[in-house]
């Protein structure tokens, strides 16, 4: 069924279809009305599960980590200063393997107070050992969330997962969403059952004491283990797609890559727009193309490479600063083509942040300043775009 | 694709008047997007929200800079806000107020619709809330989307009696703008 629906509306359903046990949750700022669609939910009688309000993210994560060892499929989200809230807790996840999944509604990080949209608060917690895909419209973000579980769940990957999605521009539209059917999502995401769960009859320890004799050995084997999610996103994907009919690529996907001599490597809601500009460029001449980025943990070194070894330069857009050196995703990039024989130059936009609009206008001014790349060299490696002079 | 613009005060109700023509547009057949610029809420305070019809699925997640067509729900905004800005030239601006276009002195080369929704709001809802008037008059000016799939949107949201007002204050409106 196709409808016109708030975002949030959209991913609360989604959830709904994945039957979780367990959603724990903070519901006041920062968060959206997807935990707010799903406490009605449970109140309505239209899904089954424990619905758990807490005092703070901190908190709800926690709960989370209990729930989740005792075998219980668990749902959270957070957004921008929440997120942060948790992020001890992200690491205790991650490190005691439990296939959590969260949607985390991409804000900026105060201060100056925001609650706008930028990308600061997930690339921030990009080392804490969980799944990170992008979302480029609500669609996107429903049907990952299924995905998220299975592949979350699966006994070789035993990683958690952020749906990440961008808030406001995607949280608070609305546009027609097909929903998703709950028996088919029942067959393409079986119950979860675990191989290890906290058991009063059979006691075991999770989140154990470990020496230095042993930490290596857990930190090993979480960093196999997103090896191996790579692998499985893509073959959720394929299933996905199969059994729904909705596909986007795996870890990433391309837009008018072929003969592309500036490529755009940008990841998130701004996609939409970027091909709508790159649509003009191209009617106008303009050899541009993009590769958008689903997967940003596990990071596609290898796909990355493959798409962009043909292009003359390669610019990244991305909604965050690594404040101190460049941005998040463009020194990862370059790190990925540094021991390989593409030397293609690559700069960095770092655009959209606290909520700075992104539309046409921009793409094209990027990509004009990307094109000069070709005739002058590198001039600045990371730019921050459209920083207005007379503030400063 | 048809690019809209809302311009009222907070607690006027632009954003549902945007969703409400996204769920009247997608009842047509057509593909919708519509959003609010995001901002601190406040009553009172100039608000926008935006609105995007195509043929085919929207990609674009920018606000509008170049609408087709604004909609502006309180005439003092004329005073605070450029409602005409980047309005493009063959699109259409309609106006609640009591006043003709010609005495509102709009710097916009587009066609400027007036009517007069508060009236129209007072004598069938009894309130002065004109975001549902106002699509009436967007249908009627625009023929962007039809009457009947308004009427649908408005029933997903009002239902009962303040449904069938809705549905009379829509008419009303329609039919002063068409004649």
């Amino acid at each position: 069924m196709m409808k016109v629906v708030e975002g949030s509306y959209g991913i609360a359903d989604a959830v709904r279809c994945c039957s979780p046990d367990v959603i724990s949750v903070y519901p006041i700022t920062p968060q959206t009305h997807i935990v707010e669609h799903l406490s009605e939910f449970v109140a309505n009688g239209m899904l089954d599960c424990e619905y758990i309000n807490v005092e703070s993210e901190h908190s709800s994560l926690s709960s989370l980590v209990g729930a989740s060892a005792a075998g219980a499929r668990t749902y959270t989200s957070t957004t921008s200063q929440g997120l942060a809230l948790m992020f001890e807790v992200l690491f205790n996840v991650s490190g005691m393997r439990l296939p959590i999944v969260m949607t985390t509604v991409n804000r900026a990080l105060s201060a100056p107070l925001s609650i706008w949209n930028d990308q600061q608060d997930t690339m921030a917690a990009r080392e804490a050992g969980w799944i990170q895909i992008y979302a480029e419209n609500v669609q996107e973000a429903m049907d990952l969330t299924p995905q998220l579980f299975k592949i979350s769940e699966d006994p070789e990957v035993l990683t958690p997962s952020m749906v990440c999605m961008d808030g406001f521009i995607l949280t608070h539209v609305y546009e027609p969403v097909k929903f998703l059917d709950i028996e088919k999502v029942k067959e393409f995401l079986p119950p979860y059952r675990p191989e290890y769960v906290l058991d009063p009859k059979d006691p075991k320890t999770f989140g154990a004491f470990a020496d230095p004799s042993w930490f290596t050995e857990f930190r090993y084997q979480q960093y196999q283990a997103m090896v191996k999610a790579a692998k499985k996103i893509e073959k959720v994907s394929k299933e996905f797609e199969e059994v729904f009919g909705r596909g986007y690529g795996g870890l990433i996907d391309t837009y008018s890559m072929d003969d592309a001599e500036v490529a755009l490597v940008t990841m998130g809601s701004v996609v939409g727009t970027a091909k709508e500009a790159i649509d003009t460029l191209r009617s106008e001449g303009v050899k541009v193309g993009l590769v958008k980025i689903r997967s940003y943990r596990p990071f596609p070194e290898e796909e990355l490479k493959r798409a962009l070894q043909d292009a003359s330069v390669i610019a990244t857009v991305e909604k965050d600063l690594s404040i101190g050196y460049e941005s998040a995703l463009l020194t990862d990039l370059k790190g990925a083509f540094y021991n390989s024989p593409i030397r293609t130059p690559i700069v960095g936009f770092a655009a959209g942040l606290g909520g700075r609009d992104i539309g046409v206008k921009q793409i094209r001014k990027i990509v004009e300043k990307a094109s000069r790349v070709k005739e002058t060299g590198i001039e600045a490696e990371l730019e921050i775009f459209d920083v207005k002079q007379e503030c400063l | 694709m048809k690019e809209i613009r809302f311009h009222c005060r907070g607690g006027q109700g632009a954003v549902t008047a945007a969703e409400l023509i996204a769920i009247a547009a997608f009842e047509d057949k057509k593909y919708s997007q519509a959003f609010p610029a995001f901002g601190v809420e406040r009553r009172g305070a100039p608000v926008m929200a935006f609105a995007r019809i195509s043929g085919e699925p929207i990609r674009i997640r920018s606000q509008v800079y170049e609408p087709d067509y604004v909609i502006v729900q309180d005439v003092t905004l004329l005073e605070v806000v450029d409602v005409a800005s980047g309005l493009k030239p063959e699109g259409k601006i309609i106006i609640n107020t009591d006043r003709e276009a010609k005495d509102l002195s709009l710097k916009t080369k587009a066609q400027v619709v007036t009517i007069d929704a508060t009236r129209i709001a007072l004598e069938t809802l009894g309130r002065p809330i004109v975001n549902t008037t106002m699509l009436g008059a967007f249908c009627g000016a625009t023929g962007e989307i039809s009457l009947d799939s308004i009427d649908k949107a408005i029933l997903t949201r009002f239902s009962g009696s303040l449904g069938e007002k809705n549905l009379a204050a829509i008419k009303t409106a329609y039919e002063g703008v068409s004649s």
